[in-house]
C-alpha cells in the first residue's frame, strides 16, 4: 500500500478513537454543572451522589481523551510534514490557543474535582466543575476553527511557490470567523452534550430497568432527559445553517452528499439509498427536488452536479460520503423523535412505565457516537481530494521522508494499544456502572485512612 | 524584523518555546521520575501513596508538553514538520509511553486485585522509564544536530539516533528525573516511606551527579565545538557555575532533612541545564552538522511576523491565567499525602 492511504487511515483510526471521549466529557460536564447546581441549590444529598458518580465515569473517560489527544497533535508533524509546513502559520496559532486556554484550564481544575472534596468549600469545588466544563468546551473551539478553516480558508495569502508555497495569516479574526467556523463549532458542541446526555440516560434506564438505586436514577434521568431534548432539537438547526454553508463553499461536498450528478436539473433529496460513482447513477427513496428546495427554496431550481468538477478536483468515494451523511440526518431524527416522545410520557406523568422504552433508551448511547463519528466521516471525506479545501491536496500534504513501513510499524502499534485500551475502557465503565451511585460521600467523617475498613471499601 | 525591548520577535518566541520546554521538564520531571522509581517502592501502601502524591497534578503538569507542541507547530512550522518527521521510531515509542503512563496511573487503583496492581505497577514504571529515556535521546540529537538535505529534511535512518552522546544525555536526563521525583516524593511522605525515601533521594543523587560527570567529559573530549559559546564568552560561565552550586546543594539539603530547598535546587538544575543547551544551539534549532547552510534557524523555521506577533499576545494574555490557576491546585494539595476514599 502506499503513503498516502497508510497516513490516511492512520489519521482516520486514532482520530475516530479519540473522537469517542471528549464529545463525552463535554456533555458529561454540562450535566455535572446542573447537578452539582442543584445540590447547592437544595442541598438533597442525591444530587451530590450523583455528581460524586458521574466524576469516576468523568476521570476515565477524561484520562483516555488525554492519552489519545497528544497523539493527534505530534500526528500532523510525523506523518503529514508538508502539511504542517503549509498551514503551520495559521493552524499553529489556533492550536497553541487551544493548549494554553483550555487545556490547562481543564487538566488543572479536574484535579480539585475528584481530589478536593475534602480540601476546598463546596461552592469552590462547583466553580472547579464549571471551569472543567469551560476547558472542554474550549477545546472544542480551537481545533474547529483549524479545521473549519481547511474547509474554507479566510484571512491568509499564499506565499512562495511548489514546494515551499505556504498560507501566511493576514487577518487573524478573518482566519478565525471563517465563513464555517461557527456553524460547525455549535453543530460539534451539541453533538458532544448529546454524547453525554445519552450516556447519562442509558446508565439510568438501565438502573430503572434493574430496579436499582431508584432514587438517584430517576432524577438523574429527568435532568439528562430534558438537556437531550433541547439540544436534539437545536441540533436541527445547527445542521441545517452547516449544510447550507457546504452548499455555498463546498459544492462538490454537497453533491456528493446526496449523490448529485447533473448539474442542468433538480437535486432530490434520498432517504436513504446507493450511489453508483462508475456509472454516476444515485437509487434510493427519495424527494424528487428536495435538495433544491433546501437550497434554493424551490423544487425545480438546479444544483451544480459532480460531473462539473474535474475528475481529481471531487470526492472519489461517493457512496461512502452519501452513506455516512444519511446515517447522521437518520440518527439526528431518530434522537429528536425519541426524546420528543419521552419529554410527552414525562409531561403526562408516566415516563418510567413502558420497559420497552427504557431498553430502547439503555441502547441509546450509541446514538449520537455512530452520529459523531458519521458527521466527521461525511465532513472529511466530502473534503477530498483537498486537504485544505481548493489549496492543497492531501496527496501533497504528506511527510516525503516517511516510508510506509514506518507507517505501517506505528499504525499496528496503535491499532494493538488501542484495542486493549478500548476492552479496558469498556470493562472498566462496566464495573463502575454495576457497582453504581453508592458509597460515594457517606464517609466524610472517615479520616483514618490506614485503617482496615477504608482499605475494604476503597478496594470495592 | 519587528523588535519589542531591542529583541526580535522570533527570539521572544524562542525565549516562550524554551520556558514551556523548562516548565515541562521540571513539573513532568518529578512524575516520570516518582514513575521510574515506582518500583524501588516495595509495600501496596507505599505505592500508593506515591502515585496519590502526583495524583492531582500530573495531568495539569504533562499539559506543558501539549503546549509545548503547539509553540513549536505555531511559530516555528519548518522545525516542527522537521523534528517530528525525522524522529518517527523515537517519537512514536514516546507518544505510546505517555498512553500507557496515563492509564497506568488511571487504571492501577480501580481494581482491587492483586496480579491488577502489579501489572500496572510494572506499566507504570516501564513507561515513565521509556518516556524520559526517549526525551532525553531527542534531545542529545537535537543538540549534536542531524543531517538535513536542502529541503530541510533528515536523511538519516533511525539507527542514527543510538550514537553515544544522545545515550549518555538519556541516561542522564532519566537520572535527573529520578532525583527530582525522588525529592518529591520525599517532600509528599512521612513516617516509614519518608525514611525510605530520603535514602532513595540519597541514591538517586549519586546516579545522577555520576552520569552528568560523564556526559559532560564525553562532550568535552569529543565534541568540543558543543562548548563554542563559553569558550567566546567567559561571562555566561557564571550559569554552569550556578548550575554546579545548584547541584552541590542537592545533598547538602537532603542531608538536612530540607526537601523544599533540595526540590527548589533540582528544579533550578533542570532549567539551567537546559538555558545551558539554548544558549549552544541558539540560532538552530535544528543544526546539521554537515551541511551547515541546511540547519533550521529561529529565522528560516518560523511563521510570518504577524503570526509570531499574534502568538507572544496569546502568551501575554495565557500565561498569567495558567499561573494563576496552576499555584491554586498546588496550594490546594500542598503537604503531605492524605488518602481518601476518592483517591486512586
Amino acid at each position: 500500500m502506499d503513503v498516502e492511504i497508510l497516513a490516511r487511515i492512520q489519521f482516520a483510526f486514532t482520530i475516530a478513537f479519540h473522537y469517542i471521549y471528549p464529545p463525552l466529557s463535554i456533555g458529561l460536564g454540562l450535566v455535572l454543572v446542573i447537578m452539582e447546581g442543584l445540590y447547592l441549590k437544595t442541598g438533597n444529598k442525591i444530587y451530590e451522589q450523583a455528581v460524586r458518580f458521574w466524576i469516576r465515569i468523568f476521570a476515565l473517560i477524561f484520562g483516555i481523551g488525554v492519552a489519545t489527544g497528544i497523539i493527534m497533535e505530534f500526528e500532523f508533524g510525523t506523518n503529514w510534514a508538508t502539511y504542517s509546513k503549509y498551514v503551520g502559520d495559521i493552524f499553529g496559532s489556533a492550536l497553541a490557543a487551544e493548549g494554553i486556554f483550555a487545556f490547562a484550564l481543564e487538566s488543572g481544575f479536574l484535579g480539585v474535582l475528584i481530589f478536593g472534596w475534602k480540601r476546598v468549600s463546596p461552592r469552590v469545588h462547583f466553580f472547579a466543575t464549571i471551569m472543567v466544563f469551560f476547558g472542554s468546551l474550549f477545546s472544542a473551539v480551537w481545533i474547529v476553527v483549524a479545521n473549519s478553516w481547511q474547509q474554507t480558508p479566510a484571512g491568509y495569502h499564499i506565499v512562495g511557490e511548489g514546494l515551499n508555497a505556504r498560507a501566511e495569516i493576514t487577518d487573524f479574526w478573518a482566519m478565525v470567523f471563517n465563513p464555517s467556523s461557527v456553524d460547525r463549532l455549535l453543530h460539534v458542541w451539541i453533538a458532544a452534550i448529546l454524547a453525554g446526555a445519552f450516556l447519562v440516560l442509558s446508565v439510568n434506564a438501565w438502573y430503572i430497568l434493574h430496579k436499582k438505586h431508584l432514587e438517584i436514577a430517576r432524577p438523574s434521568f429527568k435532568i439528562a432527559l430534558a438537556v437531550a431534548t433541547v439540544f436534539s432539537l437545536l441540533q436541527l438547526f445547527t445542521g441545517h445553517r452547516s449544510a447550507d454553508g457546504v452548499s455555498k463553499y463546498q459544492p462538490a461536498k454537497l453533491a456528493a452528499m446526496e449523490g448529485h450528478y447533473d448539474s442542468s436539473s433538480r437535486a432530490d433529496m434520498y432517504l436513504f439509498g446507493y450511489v453508483d460513482n462508475r456509472n454516476g447513477r444515485t437509487t434510493g427513496l427519495k424527494i424528487p427536488g428536495g435538495l433544491s428546495f433546501l437550497v434554493h427554496g424551490d423544487f425545480n431550481a438546479p444544483i451544480r452536479g459532480l460531473r462539473s468538477f474535474k475528475p481529481d478536483e471531487r470526492p472519489s468515494q461517493v457512496n461512502s460520503v452519501f452513506q455516512f451523511y444519511h446515517l447522521m440526518v437518520a440518527i439526528g431524527t431518530a434522537m429528536i423523535a425519541l426524546t420528543l416522545f419521552g419529554t410527552w410520557l414525562w409531561w403526562k406523568g408516566k415516563l418510567f412505565d413502558k420497559r420497552w422504552l427504557m431498553w430502547i433508551f439503555a441502547f441509546s448511547v450509541l446514538l449520537p457516537q455512530i452520529g459523531n463519528q458519521a458527521g466527521w466521516f461525511t465532513a472529511e471525506m466530502g473534503r477530498q481530494p483537498w486537504i485544505v479545501y481548493g489549496l492543497l491536496k492531501t496527496s501533497d500534504g504528506l511527510s516525503k521522508i516517511v516510508t510506509a513501513n514506518q507507517i505501517i510499524f506505528s499504525l499496528i502499534l496503535f491499532t494493538l494499544v488501542y484495542i486493549v485500551l478500548f476492552a479496558l475502557f469498556l470493562f472498566l465503565m462496566n464495573r463502575k456502572i454495576q457497582h453504581g451511585p453508592v458509597d460515594y460521600g457517606k464517609h466524610e467523617e472517615d479520616k483514618d485512612e490506614h485503617s482496615e475498613s477504608t482499605r475494604a471499601r476503597w478496594a470495592q | 524584523m519587528h523588535t519589542f525591548l531591542g529583541i526580535d520577535y522570533n527570539q521572544w518566541w524562542f525565549l516562550v518555546f524554551g520556558a514551556v520546554i523548562s516548565g515541562y521538564a521540571i513539573l513532568d520531571g518529578f512524575d516520570l521520575g516518582a514513575g521510574a522509581l515506582h518500583l524501588f517502592l516495595n509495600k501496596e501502601q507505599s505505592r500508593r501513596i506515591a502515585i496519590n502524591a502526583i495524583g492531582p497534578i500530573w495531568d495539569g503538569n504533562e499539559v506543558w508538553l501539549v503546549i509545548g507542541g503547539g509553540a513549536l507547530f505555531a511559530g516555528f512550522p519548518v522545525a516542527y514538520a522537521a523534528i517530528f518527521s525525522a524522529f518517527y521510531i523515537p517519537f512514536m515509542v514516546f507518544l505510546i509511553g505517555l498512553i500507557w503512563r496515563g492509564v497506568a496511573i488511571e487504571f492501577r487503583s480501580k481494581e482491587p486485585m492483586l496480579w491488577w496492581r502489579k501489572t500496572w505497577d510494572i506499566v507504570y514504571c516501564v513507561s515513565s522509564t521509556i518516556i524520559s529515556l526517549s526525551l532525553g535521546l531527542m534531545l542529545g540529537n537535537v543538540v549534536e544536530g542531524l543531517p538535513l538535505n536542502k529541503d530541510m529534511e533528515f536523511t538519516g535512518d533511525w539507527l542514527y539516533f543510538f550514537n553515544p552522546f544522545a545515550i549518555f544525555v538519556a541516561i542522564t536526563t532519566l537520572a535527573l528525573f529520578m532525583m527530582h521525583g525522588a525529592i518529591f516524593l520525599t517532600m509528599k511522605t512521612e513516617n516509614r516511606l519518608y525514611v525510605k525515601m530520603h535514602l532513595l533521594s540519597n541514591n538517586f543523587t549519586i546516579f545522577f551527579v555520576v552520569s552528568f560527570v560523564i556526559t559532560t567529559l564525553y562532550t568535552l573530549l569529543y565534541i568540543p565545538h558543543l562548548s563554542d559559546f563559553f569558550k567566546a564568552r567567559p561571562g555566561y560561565f557564571i550559569i554552569p557555575l550556578l548550575m554546579t552550586l545548584c547541584i552541590a546543594n542537592i545533598p547538602r539539603q537532603i542531608k538536612k532533612g530540607k526537601y523544599r530547598y533540595a526540590f527548589i535546587s533540582s528544579a533550578v538544575t533542570i532549567a539551567l541545564l537546559l538555558i545551558m543547551v539554548a544558549l549552544e544551539v541558539f540560532p538552530y534549532l535544528l543544526y546539521s552538522p554537515q551541511q551547515p547552510n541546511h540547519s533550521i534557524t529561529v529565522y528560516n523555521g518560523a511563521s510570518s511576523q504577524q503570526t509570531v506577533k499574534i502568538l507572544l499576545i496569546i502568551a501575554l494574555i495565557g500565561t498569567p491565567l495558567v499561573a494563576t490557576y496552576t499555584t491554586f491546585v498546588f496550594w490546594t494539595f500542598k503537604g503531605k499525602v492524605k488518602l481518601d476514599e476518592m483517591s486512586y
